[in-house]
């Protein structure tokens, strides 16, 4: 599907390098595809996991989320085409979560929804997908969403354990349905976990983000500062009311409740933060559980359509999605260093350079993460030899990096924070006047997604 | 196997170390010193060398560094760590040991060594050892004697006492230092063995007190970054350990130190420990190691009179050098470095190879392939036979995967290099192609052929036989410029020896691929020339078939396996022949009487043609001389096998039958015709004729090989023997040849 989309416009990218000039220049535009535009997209407040959502499943939350888009953009069901929404760690009962969130969410049952999957960037999937479908005139209004709950998990009878449930019918008489039901009670006891670590490296992603922290030498200051920066930051933004993605979210029971705000964000000072002891690597590692990404259940939904349809429709589309892209390298050692790969392909192939972005939104797995991402695009080193260029790229300014705060302090619901990355930037493009906004976000696999965001309008 | 354990230099000596004023660290020669704050920093980087090796020089000037810090009141902690990051120090500089004659000089050698390490041991600054790299030996003595060990978790970074398979033991502290970090039984595995083991191990173990990981690319190449970051890590540590904000706690578990307690007093030590250990070492070695039983000594002595074990192990030391084991090994040693050189010029590139024929060999071969990252096409003519060669190369991986030698993306990312095929067309692309199919040279020549109407013109041919001429398979190709020998042994897996067999009209170039893939593929390469059985079969058919005349003598075949076992082979010379398969040494005597002549003769082919026919083909059919039927114990004799020695019995004659007479009959048959090939120019050199014993047959490592052994025998007890055996059964068959007896009338040595 997607393969058919970049042959039709191979020719046309040729053409928007030529022009590379013209810094306005659009990338979409220029190819033979409709101006897709983000209309807006919402999001349940983000709650550490365990805390306010514990009871819940991530259906219920995903529900919530489209239910609040439908209504806030006024969509008439019959403008959506399809929903598409990401999801990580899947609960078994709900594998299409998204079929089974819009049936909840009141979606008529003739719109179809699928889920996808790609780590810490599957909303990101989900967006791409829905441009995909818009792209190739398959729809004209998709709904593309994320979930994560990461405060319930399955949790699984390991595979002994699941072989000798699954023998028992087949076990035809006593002894054989004994000897069967002793391998099943020896078992039960050791469950399995939904795994932590990489696949193929075995390696989980604080360790190796420890280690990559160390590769481009930042320090557990740096790292502690910029964990400060973030919740700073999202403590501002969420005070003076930028954070307006934000939906309620109504919790019923004995004490009902509407939570209207993200929990997880905590400005606490340096000497607290550089008191703790290192979380993954020790003695000796810099990364803790202040400067890391911390378990978080949310949801969020976005709807996306041609500019001509929305325009047609009375919609007021809140920026362009022009281009994206993605990457992958090696597992092991630049598990999360795809934004550093992603950024300079994709604004290269916009034509734009560094200075054309005014807004950077970076997802924040670690502070210590994000910061080896700016220091791998600023190295000669790196740049060269690992990216193939023939010198460095050049530094992402601080200045226009997750001013509302990113992942270390809003929270980071796996499968969710690609649409609200999407919805920030178009946000702050809005607030601080810019043209073009990237985001770009690192994810297990070794994956990575880069988004170009133009203001609508502007 | 004992590449890169220790390390020769190639560079002379600096003896004048002791001429250096302790004032000008500008002109150490093998370390540098640096400060970090209040920490001091020796990089030791040996100029010009791969390896840091400890050589005289590093001895002494590390010392100097040493004291210089602890003189340094601005210093309040030092680091030792290496300047080079593939090596922290790879062991004792061999050839310091190597040139010396004498056991006493040796012995003062390593006290001077062991006073330097003394010196930063009882330095009252705390001292961190940060390795990256080899660290063996005197390398990993050097960690010992430091306080504080932090260690990069990388393959290359691996710790070991190799010592021993140099016939030596760890002189610098070693013996003693170790055994305050581990169990007397870990003691006893490193130290006996040589084995290598990786950080992370190391740390469970107690013999590194801080592991890190490897980093990635980053700011610079990753083991750049590696190399800083453990710099920097090693640092703080020591900062740390200097103002007590870390404090070292090696506290054992009661009960480790109660199992340790006991385990060290001396009754139990005597009775249960060493007694145990001495055993498997007699038992593996039938005692013709000196070294592990020297080791098991001094080990000892630590544990029950430290007071004298400083000098025990100087001493033992200073001994174990002069031993000719020692020098065997270490001879051997040298010769298997020179044979992981490539003398060759440069080959064609290799990106893609085709082995036809997927039975034991050609899996072997593509499985060493593989590994090695290259793409192999692996054929063979039936599913059946090729399912089979594919398990194998899977089993094996498996193993590699539950050791631990490899994760699973590397296991499959190695698997997904073989392509195995039953359509013969798949080795079109291949540069080089293997056929492994059975010893019959018009097959052979078939499968050339078939090979070339597939392969382009410039792929390259090689043949796996053992003893057929490569000239006339080679007369059946168009292109006999490409092709060439190249004989494994097997379990290829295993086995190191690979003989590269040129006719005359191989070409360079051909010569200089197939050098080049073999020492990819680990493999140590020995270049023969064409002759009938090259250089390892045509040695070890005349000394089998001897082995049959002393079965034909009526000597038992277990009697037989442990004489030859006692003289230093790893298998008796009975069990090998079934190992090897009597249907395939009958079927090489054959050949070779016919080529060379009743030289090569000795008991009976009739005899084994007999045996192999009644299905008796050694231990793959089950039986062979003994019977192979799963059941635990002593080796059962093949009835068979009995009533055929009865059949063809010979009578011995009394006055060659003593046990080393036996012995020597049967090895001097092995060693003239590998003096015959050297000097008919078969082999380059008698060290390429060593490696090739040793590797490709178990030639008892100790005596260093044939040439080596008729060096340390003496060639002229050798000849004597030889004609008294001469003048007693048929001439020929132990006639010295021209070299060996002008070895023996002028004293010349084949090693100087």
């Amino acid at each position: 599907m997607l393969r058919a989309i970049n042959s039709t416009i191979a020719p046309a990218r040729a053409a928007s390098v030529a022009a590379s000039t013209a810094s306005t220049a659009s990338t979409t535009s220029k190819r033979n595809i409709p101006n897709i535009v983000l209309v807006d997209a919402v999001r349940t407040p983000f709650a550490v996991s365990g805390t306010l959502y514990k009871d819940l499943m991530a259906v219920d939350l995903q529900k919530e989320a489209i239910k609040a888009l439908i209504e806030r953009t006024n969509l008439p069901h019959e403008h959506l085409d399809h929903i598409v929404c990401g999801t990580v760690i899947q609960e078994p009962r709900t594998s299409n979560i998204a079929r089974e969130a819009s049936l909840l969410a009141g979606v008529p049952d003739k719109i179809p929804a699928h889920t996808v999957t790609l780590a810490c960037i599957s909303s990101n999937v989900a967006m791409t997908q829905g441009m995909g479908m818009i792209a190739t005139g398959n729809a004209n209004a998709v709904i593309a969403g994320g979930v994560e709950l990461l405060s319930d998990l399955p949790i699984r009878y390991n595979k002994s354990a699941r072989g000798a449930l699954l023998g028992f019918a087949k076990a035809k008489d006593v002894p054989s349905k004994l000897k069967v039901g002793s391998e099943f009670v020896k078992n039960a006891l050791f469950p399995e976990l939904p795994v932590v670590t990489e696949f193929s490296s075995g390696e989980t992603m604080g360790h190796s983000g420890d280690r990559l922290a160390a590769s481009f030498n930042i320090s557990r200051r740096e790292q502690d500062e910029f964990a400060m920066r973030s919740h700073t930051f999202a403590a501002e933004a969420a005070k003076n009311g930028k954070l307006s993605d934000i939906i309620p979210v109504f919790l019923d029971g004995k004490k009902p409740v509407t939570i209207k705000a993200d929990n997880g964000i905590r400005v606490s000072s340096m000497d607290k933060l550089s008191s703790l002891k290192p979380a993954f690597v020790k003695p000796h590692g810099t990364i803790t559980a202040a400067n890391s990404s911390y378990m978080t259940d949310g949801a969020t939904a976005a709807l996306i359509m041609t500019e001509d349809f929305a325009l047609a429709n009375g919609y007021k589309p809140k920026a362009y999605l022009r281009d994206y892209m993605y990457v992958s390298q090696d597992p092991k050692d630049q598990l999360l260093l795809s934004p550093a790969h992603v950024i300079p392909k994709l604004l290269d192939k916009a034509g734009l350079g560094l200075n054309d972005i005014d807004v950077f939104e970076i997802h924040e797995a670690f502070a210590g993460q994000v910061l080896a991402n700016i220091e791998a695009m600023d190295s000669d080193y790196f740049c060269t030899e690992k990216m193939k260029r023939s010198g460095k790229y050049g530094r992402v300014p601080l200045e226009k990096l997750n001013l509302w705060g990113g992942s270390l302090s809003i929270g980071h619901p796996f499968g969710a924070t690609g649409v609200r990355l999407a919805i920030h930037s178009a946000h702050r493009l809005k607030e601080e006047k810019g043209q073009y906004a990237v985001i770009a976000a690192c994810a297990a696999g070794g994956h990575g997604v880069g988004m170009l965001v133009e203001a609508y309008g502007k | 196997m004992l590449s890169r354990l220790f390390q020769s230099s190639s560079t002379p000596l600096r003896y004048n170390v002791r001429l250096f004023s302790k004032t000008s660290p500008a002109m150490l020669s093998t370390l540098s010193i640096e400060k970090n704050g209040d920490v001091g920093i020796v990089k030791i980087d040996l100029p010009k060398m791969k390896e840091n090796v400890l050589n005289r020089a590093l001895f002494s000037e590390i010392g100097t560094a040493i004291d210089q810090l602890g003189a340094d009141d601005s210093v309040k902690s030092i680091v030792v760590m290496s300047g080079k990051q593939n090596s922290f120090v790879a062991g004792a500089d061999i050839f310091m040991i190597k040139a010396q004659t004498s056991a006493t000089v040796v012995q003062e050698m390593a006290k001077e060594g062991q006073e330097q390490f003394f010196r930063i041991e009882k330095t009252k600054k705390p001292i961190v050892a940060a390795i990256m790299g080899t660290c063996m030996g005197g390398g990993l003595e050097l960690a010992l004697a430091c306080h504080y060990r932090i260690a990069v978790n990388d393959k290359k970074t691996q710790l070991a006492f190799p010592e021993v398979m140099l016939g030596l033991l760890p002189g610098a502290g070693g013996t003693y230092r170790l055994p305050r970090h581990v169990p007397v039984q870990t003691v006893f595995d490193m130290m006996l063995t040589g084995k290598k083991i990786k950080a992370d191990k190391a740390k469970k173990l107690g013999i590194i007190d801080q592991v890190i990981q490897p980093l990635g690319d980053g700011l610079g190449p990753a083991s750049e970054n590696t190399h800083k970051y453990l710099e920097s890590v090693a640092v703080n540590t020591a900062r740390d350990l200097a103002n007590g904000k870390l404090k070292i706690n090696r506290e054992k578990k009661f009960l480790d130190k109660l199992t340790h307690s006991v385990m060290t007093s001396a009754f139990v030590l005597d009775n249960v420990v060493l007694k145990m250990a001495r055993d498997k070492v007699l038992k593996m070695t039938a005692g013709n190691y000196p070294a592990p039983l020297k080791i098991m000594d001094v080990v000892r002595t630590g544990y029950v009179d430290p007071s004298k074990v400083v000098d025990a192990e100087a001493k033992a030391f200073g001994e174990l050098s002069q031993t000719f084991q020692s020098k065997a090994l270490v001879g051997l040693f040298d010769g298997s470095t020179d044979a992981k050189r490539n003398k060759y010029g440069q080959g064609l590139p290799v990106k893609e190879i085709a082995v036809v024929g997927a039975g034991l060999m050609g899996a072997g071969i593509a499985n060493v392939s593989i590994d090695k990252g290259i793409k192999s096409v692996l054929l063979d003519a039936n599913q059946a036979g090729l399912e089979r060669g594919q398990n194998q190369i899977a089993t094996h991986l498996n193993g590699q995967l539950k050791r631990k030698k490899v994760s699973q993306l590397e296991k499959e990312r190695i698997y997904n290099h073989l392509h195995p095929s039953i359509d013969f067309t798949a080795m079109k692309n291949a540069d080089l192609v293997i056929e492994a199919v059975f010893e019959d040279l018009p097959l052979k020549q078939k499968i050339v052929k078939q090979i070339e109407s597939i392969v382009g013109p410039n792929t390259i041919i090689a043949s796996n036989t053992s003893a057929l001429p490569i000239k006339d398979i080679a007369a059946a190709s168009s292109r006999p410029d490409k092709v060439i020998g190249m004989h494994y042994f097997s379990p290829v897996e295993k086995m190191q020896l690979l003989e590269v067999i040129v006719h005359e009209g191989t070409s360079k170039e051909t010569l200089a691929t197939a050098a080049q893939l073999g020492l990819k593929q680990g493999k140590l390469v020995v270049v023969v020339k064409d002759c009938p059985g090259f250089f390892v079969v045509r040695c070890i058919s005349p000394m089998m078939a001897e082995v049959v005349r002393l079965l034909l003598e009526g000597v038992s075949p277990s009697e037989i396996d442990k004489i030859t076992t006692k003289f230093g082979f790893p298998v008796g010379a009975a069990t090998l022949a079934d190992e090897v398969g009597l249907d395939v040494s009958e079927h090489v005597a054959q050949f070779l009487a016919k080529a060379l002549g009743p030289r090569v003769g000795g008991g009976s082919i009739e005899f084994l043609t007999e045996l192999v026919n009644s299905g008796s083909k050694g231990r793959k059919s089950g039986k062979g001389i003994f019977v192979y039927d799963g059941k635990k114990g002593a080796k059962k004799v093949n009835d068979e096998a009995s009533k055929l020695i009865q059949k063809y019995k010979l009578t011995a004659n009394s006055a060659c039958s003593s046990t080393e007479d036996r012995q020597i009959r049967i090895i001097s048959r092995f060693i003239n015709e590998a003096a015959i090939c050297l000097q008919e120019g078969v082999i380059a050199s008698p060290s390429d004729g060593d490696i090739a014993s040793v590797f490709g047959v178990g030639f008892p490592p100790f005596w260093g090989g044939p040439f080596r052994f008729v060096d340390l025998y003496g060639a002229d007890k050798l000849v004597r023997s030889m004609e008294k055996f001469a003048g007693a059964y048929e001439a020929v068959q132990f006639e010295p040849c021209q070299l060996l007896k002008d070895h023996a009338k002028s004293g010349k040595k084949f090693y100087n």
